[in-house]
């Protein structure tokens, strides 16, 4: 008997190891199979665009394809996890010639997945019908470099963002304050910090710092603040270390989280953006920076996750001032960072024509409009889809005609990760009770262990 | 009844409630949550709503993917079991050169597969064997890490049973697998409940390698489905967690309950000296 | 180990050189033994020995998950291992990693294991079912739950702790997260212990116990002069399991994500933010390794120290 299950067993595994796995490829005929992949999910993660690609994307294209005379079968594949499980998942399909024929990326991983091979410039993959796609011209020149490495286009973008500065109108009338709060400069927020504070509010100023909040302290943190003090992380191919900026924007930290602005046990809390939020929809933060998906996902009215009924009466929002006027990254008054996420075509697709196709359609303006009804409304990489979707969006056209024309991006190469993590330690510094100098310096010498050596780094 | 003897009752009672409050409070989140409307980190009494319940019956793949996790589970479950029962039970009874050392790298080996840094490794293993998005393949994944710690605890329990009722079943000339069907595996079941059911639970709870390895979501478990139960911006969607979470327990409970009932639940079990 | 764990009368009556299990009670020798061990050795040496020697090679490269070292990683020797010892964090991590095993296995999950095994040692019944139910829950339900319960347990503002103790706000993640992790990982683990201890007071003779008790023993010297020495071995095989169970538990990310600001940072939650988050999985290969090197010293410290101890 024993040996019988043995037998069964290993005949098990000869079967497996001989039979599993065909799961792609291999369609009869002339259909052609398509498979495209974001980390969306029915029922969980970005519900919506997983709702949108399988009921809406999938048949209309399939019946388009169908009115040309080809036979083509799309096929979703949900994910819906952590973007760097996603990110490892996707790295580790693409490296051994596996993964959808279509995937989502986020704009940040373009220079790295490009080094690996794992992404190739569109031309090459699919064809000039690449370069020559009609929506091009629709898309502004920044937005297209997200998309954009060593020159050459490898994705098409899907969308972008920009940071604001949201406050609580109640609290700021409360501590008299205006309600239409433009500072144009930061003392101009310690001032209103420092009246908020007085007038009782707990938390008066909300700047991720930490580590715990992971990439959210760089992109609506720390990266802005050194935007605003004339600094970038990378310039010219060459890493910012210690320099005056860096240390201008660990001094904002100093000021509100050891001046009582800030709650510093927040930064610290592995939920804590969470709870950042949760205290905000609550009215116990005055000022926070965040970026539009603030108002979209979270003190939205409707499906937030923490919802805010009166979001549009008592909601403001302002630009993010630089440390003066005029002392911001080019010489400008105000500063943004923007992100924004990524469509291409994964070089191992065995029709990268169609999956361009396919990828282009999800691009067109009628998906686009379809995609951002009812509610689900975000920033499209398209101008004329944009002028259309955000009439009676006063805030996310309020960033896309004023933020993003003065907004800056991450550098998309490698190492990008390491260094956002380094800058997020000497912020947690700051905010426990290091001196911005020092803290500084300890980023340079952690810089230049990450970026390999001095010589990467401006001096 | 010496006072002292009333004093140890009440110092042993003491104690055990103490127990009993330890490890039962941190489950109170778990039976009130799910039956809360908009339930927080808070426990609250609950108002006995059955809306999460019905979104998670309405989640294309929440039920689906507890399926998965049963097969996953148990399949591996049983491949340990059976490969693990028939190593140690070998290893205890026949010296075979390098048996102890083997055992204790193997051991130490298993502990850097279960790690973070093993995974490109398995994907390519996985990749090159054909065995990406085959439940299968993952169970002989998953298998070959928890066989070393399992042959580890069964050998100690086969080396702590009797072996007169071996000689005496040889003696009426039992060959060795009838030996060990009938007389040894019947001595250590309870052990190869207990092991049974440690590998269930360590499968049931894995994320990273059913998630890597199984693109399909219709064949992904409920640690990967979880793992989507949030927002855009990560925030966790505490109404379809609490449920699903409770639901996603369940089916352990119910086997412990089914195997120490039915098998008893312990080590060296059964057998007095 | 069959020795370790045997009773010490059958270890005295071997004669020395003379091998006990060359009767071998089931005659099975040693080819159908072989045939037994196949295919356990075979799946092992598939899915485990090899790719684990796989992640000691990476450990000697510069791989990374993405990025040019991607696409053409090069032998770097033993840079890795260097670039750890020269690295703070990684000393911060091993430092965390000793108090999080020897507090909450070879202290929590042993002393509170016995401790309830030894509680309910001549108990049947309702309780001690309840007992042993509700600490094997702890122990099988997935971590993903798990980690949801006891942020609801441990949280600033809601949690339940906070509200039993009447003290809102206290941050325990945050304040205390090591105590909190240990303290997690006590709970979580403790069933295997216990279970074993159950078993193992089951196979000390009560009649030994008797007479120590006439005899005029102590609670504590019946159970250092009787118990111990018959339990030693089943001590080695727990605390061996439990030691490399939690070396490399990852579960404290879930809770606390190594912070705040890497004061809750085991080494295995550091592998997983290197290996997975910041994608250097050559680096992540050669911190997995020093994990192992360091479990084998531990394994061999145990083994020296409860066999010898005679």
């Amino acid at each position: 008997m024993a040996m019988r299950k043995i037998a069964v067993v290993l005949a098990a595994t000869g079967l497996g190891l001989a039979a599993c796995g065909q799961s792609s490829g291999g369609g009869n005929g002339d259909t052609i199979e398509l498979t495209i992949t974001q980390n969306a999910i029915a029922g969980g993660k970005n519900a919506a665009a997983a709702g949108f690609v399988a009921n809406w994307v999938i048949p209309k294209f399939e019946a388009a394809q169908k009115a040309k005379g080809k036979d083509v079968k799309v096929k979703f594949v949900p994910s819906g996890v952590d973007d760097e499980q996603y990110k490892t998942k996707l790295s580790l399909d693409l490296k051994s010639g596996k993964g959808a024929d279509v995937i989502d990326i986020d704009g940040i991983w373009a220079g790295e997945f490009a080094q690996a091979g794992y992404i190739k410039p569109l031309a090459d993959v699919v064809g000039p019908e690449a370069e020559s796609w009609d929506g091009w011209s629709q898309i502004p020149e920044s937005v297209q470099g997200l998309a954009t490495y060593e020159g050459k286009k490898y994705a098409l973008p899907i969308g972008t963002d920009g940071r604001v500065l949201y406050f609580n109108k109640t609290l700021f009338g409360k501590a008299g304050l205006p309600a239409d709060w433009q500072p144009k400069s930061w003392q101009e927020i310690i001032d209103a910090g420092t009246k908020l504070k007085s007038s009782g509010v707990p938390v008066p100023i909300q700047i991720n710092a930490g580590t715990a909040m992971g990439e959210a302290t760089s992109m609506q943190g720390v990266l802005p603040l050194l935007a605003g003090a004339g600094g970038q992380v990378q310039q010219d191919g060459k890493w910012t270390g210690a320099s005056q900026a860096l240390k201008d924007a660990l001094g904002l930290y100093q000021k509100i989280y050891g001046g009582g602005l800030g709650d510093p046990k927040l930064q610290q809390e592995a939920k804590g953006r969470d709870k950042s939020f949760q205290q905000f929809a609550e009215g116990k933060i005055g000022i926070l920076m965040e970026g539009d998906y603030f108002w979209r996902g979270v003190v939205n009215p409707k499906d937030g996750v923490a919802p805010m009924d009166d979001r549009d009466q008592n909601v403001g929002y302002a630009l993010i001032p630089a440390i003066e006027p005029g002392k911001g990254i080019r010489g400008q008054d105000f500063v943004s960072m923007s992100g924004g996420a990524l469509r291409t075509v994964n070089p191992n697709s065995k029709h990268p024509k169609e999956a361009f196709e396919l990828l282009a359609f999800t691009l067109s303006p009628e998906a686009l409009k379809e995609e951002t009804k009812d509610g689900n409304v975000r920033i499209t990489p398209r101008t004329d889809v944009n002028k259309e979707i955000l009439a009676g969006q006063p805030l996310l056209t309020f960033i896309s005609e004023k933020v993003l024309p003065l907004t800056a991006y991450r550098p998309p190469v490698a190492v990008y990760p390491q260094v956002s993590v380094a800058l997020q330690e000497a912020t947690a510094a700051v905010v426990g009770g290091t001196a911005p100098d020092q803290a500084a310096a300890d980023y340079q010498k952690k810089l230049e262990g990450i970026v390999g050596g001095a010589g990467n780094i401006a001096s | 009844m010496t006072p002292r003897f009333v004093l140890g009752r009440i110092g042993f009672y003491t104690l055990i409630a103490v127990l009993l409050a330890f490890f039962t409070i941190p489950l109170l989140w778990l039976v009130t949550a799910p039956f809360t409307s908009d339930p927080t980190y808070e426990v609250r009494w609950p108002d006995f709503t059955w809306e999460n319940f019905q979104a998670v019956v309405e989640h294309p793949y929440a039920l689906p993917s507890l399926w998965n996790s049963l097969v996953l589970s148990v399949g591996t479950a049983l491949l340990v079991v059976v490969m693990a029962a028939l190593a140690a039970y070998a290893l205890s009874r026949v010296r075979l050169p390098g048996r102890d050392a083997l055992l204790y790298a193997l051991l130490l080996l298993s502990s850097i597969i279960t790690g973070t840094a093993a995974m490109v490794p398995l994907f390519q293993l996985a990749v090159e064997l054909n065995l990406i998005d085959s439940q299968l393949g993952l169970i002989l994944i998953l298998t070959g890490g928890l066989l070393p710690a399992a042959i580890f605890m069964l050998k100690d329990f086969m080396d702590s049973t009797p072996k007169s009722y071996e000689e005496s079943a040889r003696v009426f000339g039992a060959s060795p697998l009838q030996i060990v069907r009938h007389v040894v595996v019947p001595l250590v079941r309870p052990g190869l409940a207990t092991i049974a059911v440690w590998a269930i639970a360590n499968v049931w709870g894995n994320f990273l390698m059913p998630y890597l390895l199984l693109s399909d979501v219709e064949k992904q478990p409920a640690a990967v489905i979880t793992y989507t139960l949030y927002t855009e911006g990560g925030q966790a969607n505490l109404r379809m967690l609490s449920t699903f979470g409770l639901l996603y327990s369940v089916p352990v409970v119910l086997m412990y309950l089914f195997v120490s009932k039915k098998y008893g639940f312990r080590f060296h079990g059964g057998i007095k000296r | 180990m069959a020795q370790a764990i045997s009773p010490p009368e059958v270890l005295d009556d071997k004669a020395p050189g003379r091998d006990r299990y060359s009767s071998d009670a089931a005659g099975l020798g040693r080819l159908r033994a072989g045939v037994f061990v196949a295919p356990a050795l075979l799946l092992i040496a598939a899915f485990l020995v090899f790719p684990a020697l796989w992640v000691l090679y990476l450990g000697l490269t510069n791989y990374r998950l993405t990025g040019a070292a991607a696409a053409e990683p090069r032998f770097v020797g033993l840079d890795n291992f260097l670039d750890a010892i020269a690295n703070p964090t990684f000393w911060n991590s091993t430092w965390l990693t000793v108090q999080f095993v020897l507090g909450s296995a070879v202290i929590g999950q042993v002393v509170l294991g016995f401790t309830i095994a030894w509680l309910l040692r001549d108990r049947r019944g309702p309780l001690k079912r309840l007992v042993e139910g509700l600490v094997i829950l702890a122990w099988i339900l997935p971590s993903a739950v798990v980690s949801f319960l006891w942020v609801a347990l441990l949280d600033r503002d809601g949690g339940t702790l906070n509200a039993l103790l009447g003290i809102p706000g206290f941050p325990w993640l945050l304040d205390h997260p090591m105590l909190s992790i240990i303290i997690f990982n006590t709970w979580r683990g403790t069933a295997f212990s216990m279970m074993l201890y159950g078993a193992a007071l089951g196979n000390v003779p009560p009649s030994h116990l008797e007479s120590a008790r006439l005899a005029g023993a102590s609670g504590w010297q019946q159970l250092r002069d009787v118990v111990f020495p018959h339990i030693r071995g089943h001590i080695l095989t727990n605390l061996l399991l439990i030691s490399l169970w939690t070396f490399n538990d990852f579960s404290p990310f879930l809770l606390t994500a190594g912070g705040p600001d890497g004061r809750s940072e085991v080494l295995a939650v550091h592998v997983y933010k290197v290996a997975l988050q910041s994608g250097e999985l050559g680096y992540g290969a050669a911190v997995s390794t020093i994990i192992l090197l360091i479990n084998l010293v531990v394994a061999v410290f145990y083994l020296r120290l409860l066999r010898s101890k005679k």
